[in-house]
């Protein structure tokens, strides 16, 4: 059932990022970024969480489970060490999208080569 | 475009505003939405199936598998980018290939690719993360905000 819930609510969530483009004419720049930051604020008003429980990939693998694991990471530290924990725990959950993404970015820049 | 620049332009550009708007092509929204939600709607599944082995072979749970899934699809996208696959997916499905974390890996990855003729350091070192920043800089930024009440609110507030 969770394959089916990840199919819809992952879809919906590009229907929400292709309407961004389409009808108020963003750029995929601006796009990426408002769904982020609107990832951050669900996490901050506890609705991610559940949303992941229902959906999972569905929920993790749009770009807006990345500013929900930021404020995560960030939260989960901020509760053993105090405040200062905002800072250092920021990227404690999140650091998979990120490493994955800058080794596999240069290993890819080594291997091949562009096109056209 | 908004009023405010509207009325500083002379008239006949203001005719061409118009007449320019007149001759836009309309995108097709709906046929878009659905292929975005369909495409969107596939890799999310992939993820679902990804995560799925990792909780069964290697005892991740529910919410950590998220992080391993996440680099398996960026992996991928790297070989699907570097084989020149990914645009072609990307013309057609929109939204749906950018919204997914692999339209992050894929943003890196094509640009790593494409300044690689500027040399390691100055052109893919420094221009990797050109259209991946605004996103990684405004979620840092706007997680330590969120965060920062959050915790204020738990520790002096008692939620």
């Amino acid at each position: 059932m969770i394959f089916f819930w990840a199919f819809i609510v992952g879809g919906l969530i590009c229907v929400i990022g292709q309407i961004m483009f389409d009808v108020f004419k963003l750029s995929p720049a601006h796009t990426l970024t408002i769904l982020v930051v609107s990832g951050a604020i669900l996490d901050g008003i506890g609705w991610y969480e559940p949303l992941i429980d229902f959906a999972g990939a569905g929920a993790t693998v749009p770009i807006t489970s990345f500013g929900n694991s930021l404020v995560h990471g960030a939260v989960q530290e901020a509760e053993k060490h105090g405040l200062i924990g905002v800072v250092t725990g920021m990227f404690e959950v999140t650091s998979a999208g990120i490493s994955a993404a800058i080794i596999f970015g240069v290993i890819g820049a080594l291997f091949f080569k562009p096109k056209g | 475009m908004g009023d405010k620049k509207k009325q500083k332009l002379q008239p006949n550009q203001q005719q061409y505003q118009a007449f320019q708007q007149k001759r836009e092509v309309k995108r097709p929204i709906f046929k878009n939405c659905i292929k975005a939600f369909l495409v969107g709607g596939l890799i999310c599944l992939i993820g679902q199936l990804i995560s799925t082995f990792y909780i069964y072979q290697f005892n991740f749970t529910e919410q950590t598998a998220g992080n391993p899934t996440i680099a398996t699809l960026i992996f991928i996208t790297m070989l699907l980018t570097g084989f020149g696959v990914y645009d072609r997916f990307a013309q057609f499905a929109g939204a749906g290939t950018a919204v997914p974390v692999t339209g992050f890996g894929n943003a890196v990855i094509s640009s790593a690719i494409e300044y690689r003729s500027e040399g390691f350091i100055l052109g893919v070192g420094s221009n990797m993360l050109k259209l991946a920043g605004p996103v990684i800089v405004y979620g840092v930024f706007s997680a330590f905000i969120v965060a920062i009440i959050k915790t204020i609110l738990r520790q002096w507030g008692g939620f």
